[in-house]
């Protein structure tokens, strides 16, 4: 490592190393140099001029976000000099200004309103007309307001370097400057949003939000996205009971910034008409409202007395619930009702991967954050960018800021191949052609799809290992807690923390296809969507949102509240634990867990259960489930633990053929994007539905 | 796209004048020469030039909308540009510019109906020394008068762009 460069800036000795530009050797030192385009991870603009300062011995005033640190510099960030200079750059940012803040979404967190109340340019020179142009909306989620702009380039280069989208572009020259979309009057991208959180100003807005609230006027709850495996810390603008926006408000937790449609927009299934918000049982034929108490006594009832005379039951978990919730199910099922016929839709193999890491010392499971820190990736048969929007981010992450070499292994096109080391169209075999170039790599981590399972998958790993160096693994999963269905034992052949079980029960095409099964319970999943029930007599309970074609079959309906309503953790697809907010809840919506503590209840068995508080019911977790003895600190506080590697084979028998990933595209989420009205627009804008 | 053997053998040079991996520092010239054969520069122009090089299509219109000389529309086969910056402006370019536009009943960036002629004002062609000064295509008129003025758009209207 060079020496540190020693500086001074307002009157304070710093230590930078070389390279470091002064307007982040100030920020580390606690001093804020303001700035609208200069922006962390993304490159260098230079195009606002708004954190000039004065350097000594310097002939004029000096821009902070391009300048590196040198020996003996001398910096003073706030003269009067400086703020002379702020000021007029100011007005001439205002000279078009519409300054509409009273009706600007970003009124009140606007950065250039906050610029203007400190330098206090609120006079202008200027008595020419604004130049105006009418406001675009450029897709179901981006609209655009060029008076508005500052012309920062922010959003440009968010969506071109951080998305690897490049979907916007800035046209025109001098006054009539403005941001372009990639398609003459409209959008074709991924819809993140990610243009819209990071502009400085109200020129960019959402469709979700725009004139919605004013944003003091919000609560906020920090909580994890229900959508994908991914897991990313999203933070809810919650007014009048309902979600109004969606962003990562703070940058904590594994996303920092990055938030896709999903997690920014599409919580909107929230508050959808079809929600249901009553108890339903089957009466004359036909669903129809009752009380929760009839309702629960009916299911308990039918339990009790199917388990009195040893019936067989089919209990089907979610892959959305929490681990609480899962634990607790299966814990209900298992030593309450006596069966060991649990399951879960498996979107990955992620047994055989345990199984088949046992006994290797260079071989574990990676974090979000070596996603970005790796200094090889490798991606098999997986569409990053379509179905795990984070990590594509983290992986693109760390090829544009630490050089990391990426490769491809798959059979379509994807977004990696324009910025990979080397590129293999084809199925998983195709790793060995890259044999040479890993070995001579000095870290990888590999990042599978669902259909690398079973035999194929251990030869990845046993690849992986014959490169001899450390290799870290990502097994891509579907779903918020599918991760959790499996290390919760939401699985015939296995207990919580992949313990085997002693009698592996019925997976659940053995549960639909079984004559004689007398209750089917399903919590938070669509098995009707893809088969049929065999068992004609089968009394269906489902624990659900929406009536889906599992609950239309049902005999009772019980009206479950969202992750967005819950409190608990989750497990992402790396493996990170991570904790729930329940900033509201949706009225005559239960969250899964009470409503599984009150049928254990109704039928005598809260002793066993114990009380459904996620704290408490994640004690139980953390004594019981191997890995899950996690820093509880970390948790609450808002962050991520991972949970401890297991060490060992899993002696049960994987099953692949079970293992089908849903394939859900950036605009698609299983039943929830089904009642997610944002996405349908974007697909219906692409004639895709 | 296909163009003529001839642009496309400019294209071949030029792309290969700049180092690996900086082929889009052809986009300037390449939409030039693509215009002067094909009289704009078209949305299919756009991709091919952008396919060509290896950027977005909307890098490509961030220069195409930046640049006052290259044109969305068709221009006309003589594209008379009347300089009416400050030294052309001292010698009477202004009066030249009301003139030719009188003359030929249309204004700036406008083409008359047989697509014969298009007008531009623009700012300094670097011909000050022989002020006031017009372009036609790439053909240089100095100090021009209004009885030359009239001579060359009378020229002009007989469908021969180059005579004076
Ligand atoms: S929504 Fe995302 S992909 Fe679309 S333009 Fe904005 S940053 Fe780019
Ligand atoms: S739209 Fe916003 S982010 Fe983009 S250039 Fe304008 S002010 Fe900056
Ligand atoms: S990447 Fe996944 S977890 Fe993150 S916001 Fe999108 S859907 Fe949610
Ligand atoms: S932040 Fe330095 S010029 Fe914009
Ligand atoms: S001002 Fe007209 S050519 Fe320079």
């Amino acid at each position: 490592m060079a020496d540190p460069v020693k500086l001074t800036i307002d009157g304070r000795q710093i230590q930078a190393p070389p390279g470091t530009l002064v307007i982040d050797a100030a920020k580390r030192a606690g001093i804020e140099i303001p700035a609208f385009c200069y922006y962390e991870g993304l490159s260098l603009q230079a195009a606002c001029r708004m954190c000039l300062v004065e350097v000594e011995k310097a002939p004029k005033l000096m821009a902070s976000c391009t300048l590196p640190v040198a020996e003996g510099m001398v910096v003073r960030t706030e003269t009067p000099q400086v703020a002379q200079a702020r000021k007029a750059t100011l007005e001439f940012l205002l000279t078009n200004h519409p300054l509409d803040c009273p009706v600007c979404d970003k009124g009140g967190e606007c950065e250039l309103q906050d610029m203007v109340f400190r330098y206090g340019a609120g006079e202008s020179r200027f008595t020419e007309v604004k130049h105006h142009v009418e406001e675009k909306q450029w897709s179901p989620v981006v609209f655009y307001d060029a008076p508005r702009c500052i012309l920062c380039f922010r959003c440009v280069r968010i969506c071109t370097e951080g998305m690897g989208v490049g979907a916007l572009g800035i046209v025109n020259r001098g006054v009539l400057s403005e941001i372009a979309p990639n398609h003459g009057d409209h959008l074709e991208c991924d819809e993140c949003g990610m243009c819209i959180d990071i502009c400085p100003v109200g020129a960019l807005t959402s469709g979700a939000y725009r004139y919605k609230t004013r944003p003091w006027e919000m609560e906020h709850a920090g909580t994890i996205c229900t959508h994908c495996s991914n897991g990313c810390k999203v933070t809810l603008g919650v007014r009048n009971h309902e979600i109004v926006r969606g962003n990562n408000r703070d940058h904590s937790g594994i996303n920092g910034e990055f938030l896709c449609i999903k997690g920014r927009y599409a919580f909107d299934f929230f508050g959808h008409p079809e929600r249901l918000q009553s108890p339903l049982m089957r009466i004359d034929g036909k669903l129809q409202e009752v009380p929760w108490s009839r309702a629960l006594a009916a299911v308990a009832a039918k339990f009790q007395e199917v388990k009195g005379r040893g019936g067989k039951f089919g209990v089907i978990g979610s892959t959305r619930t929490t681990n609480e919730e899962n634990y607790y199910l299966q814990k209900l099922a298992r030593q309450g009702l006596g069966t060991n016929h649990i399951d879960h839709h498996r979107s990955g193999d992620l047994v055989t991967l345990i199984d088949a890491l046992s006994g290797r010392p260079n071989a574990s499971l990676a974090t979000t954050a070596d996603l970005y820190n790796a200094k090889a990736v490798l991606v098999v048969a997986a569409d990053l960018a379509s179905e795990q929007p984070f990590l594509s981010f983290q992986v693109r992450a760390n090829y544009r800021h630490h050089q990391a070499r990426i490769y491809v292994v798959t059979e379509k096109a994807v977004r990696e191949d324009a910025y990979a080391a080397a590129v293999v169209r084809g199925g998983v075999d195709g790793v060995e052609s890259l044999r040479e170039r890993l070995a001579r790599e000095p870290e990888l981590a590999i990042l599978f799809g669902a259909s690398v399972k079973g035999e194929e998958l251990r030869k990845l790993v046993e690849f992986g290992s014959s490169l001899s160096i450390p290799v870290k693994y990502v097994c891509l999963l579907d779903y918020s807690n599918s991760r959790g269905a499996i290390d919760m034992g939401l699985m015939p052949e296995l207990l919580p923390g992949c313990r085997p079980s002693e009698q592996p029960g019925m997976t659940i095409p053995e549960m639909l296809a079984c004559a004689d099964l007398d209750v089917l319970w399903v919590i938070g999943a669509n098995p009707l969507a893809r088969g049929q029930l065999a068992s004609a007599n089968a009394f269906a309970v489902v624990q659900e949102m929406f009536l889906t074609e599992t609950a239309l079959a049902a005999q009772v309906v019980l009206p479950a509240s969202s992750a967005y309503e819950k409190t608990g953790t989750v497990t992402n697809v790396t493996g990170e634990v991570q904790r729930l907010a329940s900033p509201l809840r949706k009225m005559g919506t239960k969250p899964d867990l009470e409503i599984i503590g009150l049928i254990a209840k109704e039928m005598g068995l809260a002793p066993l259960m114990g009380p459904w508080d996620a704290g408490k019911v994640f004690d139980q977790i953390r004594q019981t489930a191997p890995g899950y003895n996690l820093p509880l600190p970390a948790i609450a506080s808002g962050g991520a633990a991972q949970t401890a590697a297991l060490n060992g084979r899993v002696a049960a028998p994987s099953r692949p053929e079970l293992i089908q990933s849903a394939a859900n595209g950036l605009f698609e989420s299983g039943t929830l994007g089904r009642y997610s009205k944002i996405l349908h627009s974007v697909l219906e804008g692409r004639g895709r539905t | 796209m296909t163009f003529s053997t001839e642009l496309e053998a400019k294209f071949a040079r030029l792309l290969a004048s700049y180092p690996p991996g900086r082929q889009r520092s052809a986009m300037i010239p390449m939409l030039m020469f693509a215009q002067d054969e094909l009289g704009c520069v078209s949305a299919e122009l756009v991709n091919e030039v952008a396919r060509r090089i290896g950027v977005t299509p909307v890098q490509v219109e961030e220069v195409l909308t930046y640049y006052s000389m290259l044109h969305r529309k068709p221009l006309g086969k003589a594209h008379v540009q009347v300089c009416t910056n400050i030294s052309c402006l001292l010698t009477g370019g202004a009066e030249l510019w009301e003139q030719a536009c009188s003359r030929l009943g249309i204004g700036h960036k406008e083409v008359l109906p047989d697509g014969s002629i298009s007008l531009e004002e623009v700012e300094c062609i670097g011909a000050c020394s022989w002020a006031p000064a017009i372009q036609v295509n790439y053909q240089f008129h100095h100090f021009v008068t209004p009885e030359k003025l009239d001579r060359l758009l009378a020229s002009l209207r007989n469908e021969n762009p180059h005579a004076v």
